[in-house]
């Protein structure tokens, strides 16, 4: 028998952009164990309930993370919204569902830059960026924001969007998900990436539902599984079939997220034919009274809003669980038997936010 | 929106109901605690096909302790971590145990309203 070594792994380490500790039991090459620490940032944000009233609480909500922002401050809302029992406008709604998905694409291209930088890919890295500037300048010309948008509102949305403009974004996107595929292409069949991404990290379909895999992560090992199913925001006006693969390796994660930018680009344009005039928001009226979970599917995953209301203008209590949380035990388990050079992809995979897990 | 049920339990009952959750084949959307005023509460959610049921387990203190479900569920050994770091509650027989080290904190754990905050280690 080999002897054994503890390598740290993070909470500093150049292909994660945000801190978790790994310790990585070692025998010679391959990776015999995983044990994870965190809080290096947890803020107790969720407490901070108790002290701002349940309109404002939206703007804490929005800075749990600095990815998936808006779906954040979205799914808060339709917490609250429930708690209240109000409808929300059609249009609303369907802004709600752009956004959304202009947040995925954003955050899958993020993901694809930074998985391209874990194996020394530099310029698909750079091409991957290059093109989420430009989504992000798409919603900066409709929020206002680029990393916190400051769209979502307990009601409806802060700001309309003309039809022109709506218009103008369709146009802009179908030119950029012609430069997603050329890059898209890269990642799915250069020699190179497929042999540091097939059959790397396996995780298979029995052992994602035991472990409570959420996102690209489960959908990548053959589960059809998205929160988005469930029909909230317009999802369920516009017709939606989950993206999936089932080979269970960091190829197939990586061909998910790919494929559901298409996807993304696709729904933004069903949204765009089908939205109609009409308010943007309805007026709050009374005091969030009862509890409810809101579950919505971020990019990485289902996140659960837990909102309890008293009847007050503060809320009782609030919890988030976020997708990154739920994806450490399957994290743990594809990490057990990989090569060491192989963790940082394979920690990448998960698309790790944990800034969202800490709160 | 989809179906919702949240369900109070008792801790004697808790393991017979998750139990019963696995045979059904319901996934562990996860395991929440949240300090109310009075006292604790700590929801074990479960999903089967987009339909939400949530099992509520409520404590006076943190003295009483709580089973562990991981051994049903194994990614519940996280959830009841976080909660022993973070909330002090005592769970009993955890898959893998951290020993008050998951949540890596400069601040003292757990986060108690009767405690000073903030206070180092």
């Amino acid at each position: 028998m080999s002897n054994r070594t503890i390598i740290p792994f993070g909470p500093q380490h150049p292909v994660l952009p945000e801190p978790i500790h790994l310790d990585l039991v070692v025998e010679d090459e391959k990776v015999v164990e995983a044990i994870p620490s965190i809080g290096f940032i947890h803020r107790g944000l969720e407490k901070l309930v108790e002290k701002k009233d349940f309109i404002d609480f939206v703007y804490v909500a929005e800075r749990i993370c600095g990815i998936c922002s808006y779906i954040h401050g979205m799914t808060y809302c339709m917490s609250v919204e429930q708690l209240l029992k109000l409808e929300i406008p059609d249009r609303a709604q369907y802004l709600r569902t752009i956004w959304s998905e202009l947040s995925r694409i954003h955050s899958h291209l993020l993901w694809l830059g930074l998985t391209a930088d874990s194996f020394g890919f530099e310029s698909l890295f750079m091409q991957s960026w290059r093109i989420r500037e430009s989504i992000l300048d798409i919603i900066e010309e409709t929020t206002g924001g680029r990393v916190i948008f400051g769209a979502a509102k307990v009601g409806g949305v802060r700001r309309d969007v003309s039809s022109v403009k709506l218009d103008e974004i369709m146009k802009k996107l179908r030119v950029y998900q012609k430069e997603i595929n050329t890059i898209g292409s890269v990642f799915l069949n250069d020699t190179t990436v497929k042999h540091r991404m097939q059959g790397v990290g396996v995780l298979s379909q029995a052992d994602a539902k035991s472990l409570g895999a959420v996102g690209p992560m489960l959908r990548g090992s053959g589960v059809s599984q998205d929160m988005r199913m469930t029909g909230y925001a317009s999802y369920g006006k516009i017709g939606f079939t989950p993206v999936v693969e089932t080979a269970g390796d960091c190829y197939a994660r990586t061909k998910v997220r790919i494929l559901e930018i298409a996807q993304s680009v696709d729904i933004i344009q069903k949204c765009i034919e089908q939205i109609k005039e009409g308010p943007i928001e309805v007026k709050v009226i009374g005091m969030p009274d009862g509890e409810y979970f809101a579950r919505t599917e971020q990019p990485r995953g289902e996140v659960i809003y837990y909102a309890k209301g008293n009847g007050t203008k503060f809320l009782q209590r609030m919890r988030v669980r976020t997708p990154t949380f739920a994806n450490l035990a399957p994290l743990l388990a594809t990490l057990r038997g990989c090569q060491l050079a192989d963790v940082p992809v394979i920690v990448l995979t998960i698309d790790p936010c944990i800034s969202c897990a800490e709160r | 929106m989809t179906e919702q049920t949240i369900i109070d339990i008792t801790i004697p009952e808790l393991l017979g109901k998750v139990r019963e959750c696995q045979e059904k084949g319901m996934r562990l959307v996860q395991i929440c605690c949240t300090r109310l005023p009075e006292v604790l509460e700590i929801h074990y959610s479960f999903d089967l096909e987009y339909a939400f049921t949530s099992y509520r387990l409520t404590l006076q203190n943190t003295d009483t302790p709580v089973p562990s479900v991981s051994g049903i569920y194994l990614p519940a050994f996280l959830y009841e971590n976080e909660i022993h770091d973070l909330f002090g509650i005592k769970v009993e027989g955890m898959a893998i145990d951290f020993k008050g080290k998951f949540y890596q904190k400069t601040m003292k754990t757990p986060f108690n309203p009767a405690q000073p905050s903030g206070e180092a280690k």
